[in-house]
């Protein structure tokens, strides 16, 4: 339950095929081991003192079905999970040291700032009332706000459409405000985005809103009850990764791996792995925000 | 502190809210828990059992649970209801009314057995022994509990927040989330606005507690 | 029990009530039967979304879930329990200075939010999750519990504080060996009632990310689906009504026991049974 964050859009998501409900479809599990690279780093910097000490604390969300999405065996599985294997590699540390947190709505700056996290992968938007308070390496992936409606509704194909109808989103949540704040929805607040799902199955609410990508995992699962309002995303949500502010080395670091990333591969991998057995088609990594 | 004084609309709303679900929530739970005492303390077995059952499982239940069921599985079953108000205070309301019978019904166990004798003996039957003469005398007892009941209550409220309706600690997540350089002063903020509720009741509490036992 | 309020029911009053009886059931569990077949209707009992309860590794993440509940209920009642008597004494201490700002205190205590306290300890002080949650249960529980024993203290019989200061025990000695063992004894009652209470409020964990039996069903329900939520949701219900009626048992069995040993005459001692909450 949090309030998360924010998350929005980007890529186009081609309506789920319709991949039967399956236990293990879910979670798009992948699970790779990407090789350690043995590093050595310049004294002094966050990558060395991480490397000597050969284990990073990453926080992530536990409850972002295809990023950050924890499983039954309690290790959190998704896209972000997945980038933050590849940085840890990179820093020379295997992704069995890697200690996982759940970071929740409120509890993202704070964790940066207590240096409980090295860093935060957690469908993390970059913007900058968070940017007076952490640092963010990326974006690394580029998400767009969608709605997502029964799959018998007409009425709604736009944002412009929801304008006084109630549209269910996550308390406090970027999509939350936008819809209310832009498009004049009614917001029925909920604490998890598929604690949406049974209003808008029960008609209580019109739609759902947040990014395309969270709804298009929840309409592979159910294809035939729900379905995206449109294929356009109406926001950009940039995801970042959220570091100690000022720690400018660090962050120029990780947009360099971000970089090497999309060259040879893994970033298209690491993709496929999870967020792709829901959107098949592998995003291009987001030129890197080098602030 | 600038972060509160900003958003002092939004805690005002939260506010409202939080008094509103409280207030609907609370009559409603004293009516119904009253009911449930007498229910359980009369001559028919099965008002006995049915009040015996509520109470066991709804004071057994986490309030979330009790939420999902009136949020969630009620619509399900054809319930609907346009605002999510009515979930909330479906679920604070027949929560808090298990509580309200407890109370109740020891204040009934309170009363001098002396009491329903000497009314019995002049005549009267169960419904009036009970309405004239030992509730008037069970509610006078039970009133602190019930008041504490009731901070519980407000406090309970804040569950809401988790489905579907947004009050003081559902615009608390959301103030932080949006000013994360300030959660603490937000959360203090929060505070600050329930024990603008609760502590006043705690205070009216006590007192009545003290005036109850001077009256004994 | 009460069956002072109402003469014995003569034949044609227990014919009534009988008839009333056996109607009231039918009705009850026809509106029972209405549920489950509404909810069938929909699906709800297909064998497909039970089957996960063959899986070992949705007991094990259940499993997990309830040693988290039970674990961070069984602390936080350990620490709270003294704590709250502690708090009690310095509640009823015959010092101003030390009583009144105890009094402050425990309104603060008792007027919060109980996941708002979880909150805080765990943004503010930067604890893990356990921490926190331990934190604002055992907060607000001490609290409350320092509160019941102070009613339990005062249903006490002046008589017993007056002859302990009557034998030469100070004040805090006739509290301490005189006062609070009899005053616990008699709001045993109110006492349990109130570790279900805290038991339950560990669900509240959820905002810190604790991983106790309700996230642990909310997890399962995420990542297995949506089609799953009313089972893993039934299941859970069960399981908490279960664990906190054998608490609440032992809360029946214990007044039974105490009233057995307790002076007749008036209906039970128990004073109105104080803050329970929650």
């Amino acid at each position: 339950m949090k309030s998360l964050i924010t998350r929005r859009k980007s890529l186009l998501v081609a309506a789920g095929a319709a991949v039967a409900l399956t236990l293990s479809a879910c979670g798009g599990g992948g699970t790779t081991t990407p090789p350690v690279a043995s590093a050595s780093f310049a004294a002094g910097t966050t990558m060395e003192k991480l490397n000597k000490a050969g284990t990073i604390k990453i926080g992530t969300k536990y409850d972002q079905p295809l990023f950050g999405q924890v499983g039954l065996d309690g290790k959190p599985v998704g896209f972000d999970v997945e980038i933050g294997k590849l940085i840890a590699a990179k820093l020379g540390i295997p992704a069995d040291k890697i200690e996982w947190s759940e970071t929740v709505s409120a509890n993202r700056e704070p964790f940066i700032e207590q240096g409980k996290v090295d860093i935060v992968i957690a469908t993390y938007t970059i913007n900058d009332k968070r940017k007076q308070v952490v640092s963010f390496a990326g974006p690394y992936y580029e998400a767009g706000q969608a709605l997502m409606v029964n799959k018998d509704n007409t009425t709604i194909t736009k944002p412009e459409d929801v304008k006084g109808k109630k549209v269910c989103s996550v308390t406090g949540s970027t999509p939350a405000g936008t819809i209310v704040d832009k498009y004049g929805a009614v917001l029925v607040p909920a604490a998890t985005y598929s604690a949406c799902l049974e209003p808008l199955r029960n008609k209580q609410v019109e739609a759902v809103t947040t990014d395309n990508v969270i709804l298009a995992g929840f309409v592979d699962k159910e294809p035939d009850a729900f379905k995206l309002a449109s294929d356009q995303t109406f926001t950009k949500e940039p995801y970042g990764i959220g570091l100690k502010k000022d720690d400018t080395t660090f962050r120029n670091w990780i947009n360099d791996q971000l970089e090497a990333f999309a060259k040879d591969g893994s970033y298209k991998k690491a993709w496929e792995d999870t967020a792709g057995s829901v959107i098949k088609t592998a995003p291009e990594l987001p030129a890197v925000d080098r602030y | 502190m600038e972060v509160i004084i900003e958003n002092l609309p939004l805690y005002w709303d939260g506010l409202l809210r939080t008094l509103f679900l409280s207030a609907v929530s609370g009559i409603i739970a004293l009516i119904l828990g009253t009911l449930l005492a007498a229910a359980r303390v009369s001559p028919v077995a099965a008002l006995r059992g049915f009040s015996t059952v509520y109470v066991e499982v709804l004071r057994n239940t986490p309030l979330t649970i009790a939420f999902f069921f009136a949020a969630i599985v009620l619509p399900r079953l054809g319930v609907r209801f346009e605002q999510f108000e009515v979930a909330a205070i479906i679920a604070l309301s027949a929560y808090t009314a298990a509580f309200v019978a407890e109370a109740v019904r020891s204040g009934v166990n309170s009363v001098p057995l002396g009491q329903a004798e000497a009314a019995r003996s002049i005549g009267m039957k169960f419904g009036q022994v009970l309405t004239l003469i030992i509730l008037p005398q069970a509610l006078r007892t039970v009133i602190p509990p019930l008041i504490n009941i009731l901070i519980a209550l407000v406090k309970n409220s804040s569950v809401a927040g988790a489905f579907f309706v947004l009050e003081l600690f559902g615009y608390g997540r959301q103030m932080a989330n949006a000013n994360g350089d300030q959660v603490m002063a937000v959360l203090l903020g929060v505070a600050f606005f329930y024990l603008l509720l609760t502590v006043p009741l705690g205070i009216l509490a006590s007192t009545v507690e003290r005036k109850v036992a001077i009256a004994r | 029990m009460t069956s002072v309020l109402y003469d014995v029911p003569g034949p044609k009053a227990r014919r009534v009530s009988l008839i009333g009886s056996v109607i009231g059931t039918v009705l009850i569990l026809g509106l029972a039967a209405w549920i489950v077949m509404t909810l069938a209707q929909q699906g709800i009992f297909e064998g497909r979304r039970w089957e996960i309860f063959i899986r070992a590794d949705v007991w094990r993440l259940l499993g997990n879930g309830i040693i988290a509940t039970l674990s961070a209920a069984a602390i936080a009642a350990v620490i709270a329990f003294p704590l709250g008597l502690l708090l009690c004494l310095l509640r009823i201490s015959l010092v101003d200075w030390i009583r009144i700002p105890t009094r402050v205190v425990l309104e603060f205590l008792r007027g919060m939010p109980v996941v708002l306290m979880m909150l805080f300890v765990l943004l503010v002080f930067g604890t893990n999750s356990f921490i926190a949650v331990v934190a604002g249960l055992v907060l607000y529980n001490a609290a409350i519990f320092a509160e019941i024993i102070r009613a339990g203290i005062q249903s006490l019989p002046k008589g017993q504080r007056e002859a302990g200061l009557a034998i030469g025990l100070t004040s805090f000695q006739s509290r301490l060996l005189i006062e609070l063992p009899q005053a616990i004894r008699r709001m045993m009652p109110s006492l349990v009632a109130q570790l279900v209470v805290l038991l339950k409020d560990t669900s509240l964990g959820y905002i810190v990310a604790y991983g106790e039996l309700l996230r642990a069903v909310q997890v399962m329900a995420d990542f297995l689906g949506n089609a799953f939520l009313f089972p893993v949701f039934f299941v859970a219900a069960g399981i908490y009504i279960a664990i906190n009626i054998c608490v609440s048992r032992l809360a029946v069995w214990i007044e039974r026991r105490g009233s057995k040993k307790a002076a007749g005459g008036v209906a039970k001692a128990v004073p109105a049974e104080a803050p329970t909450a929650k």
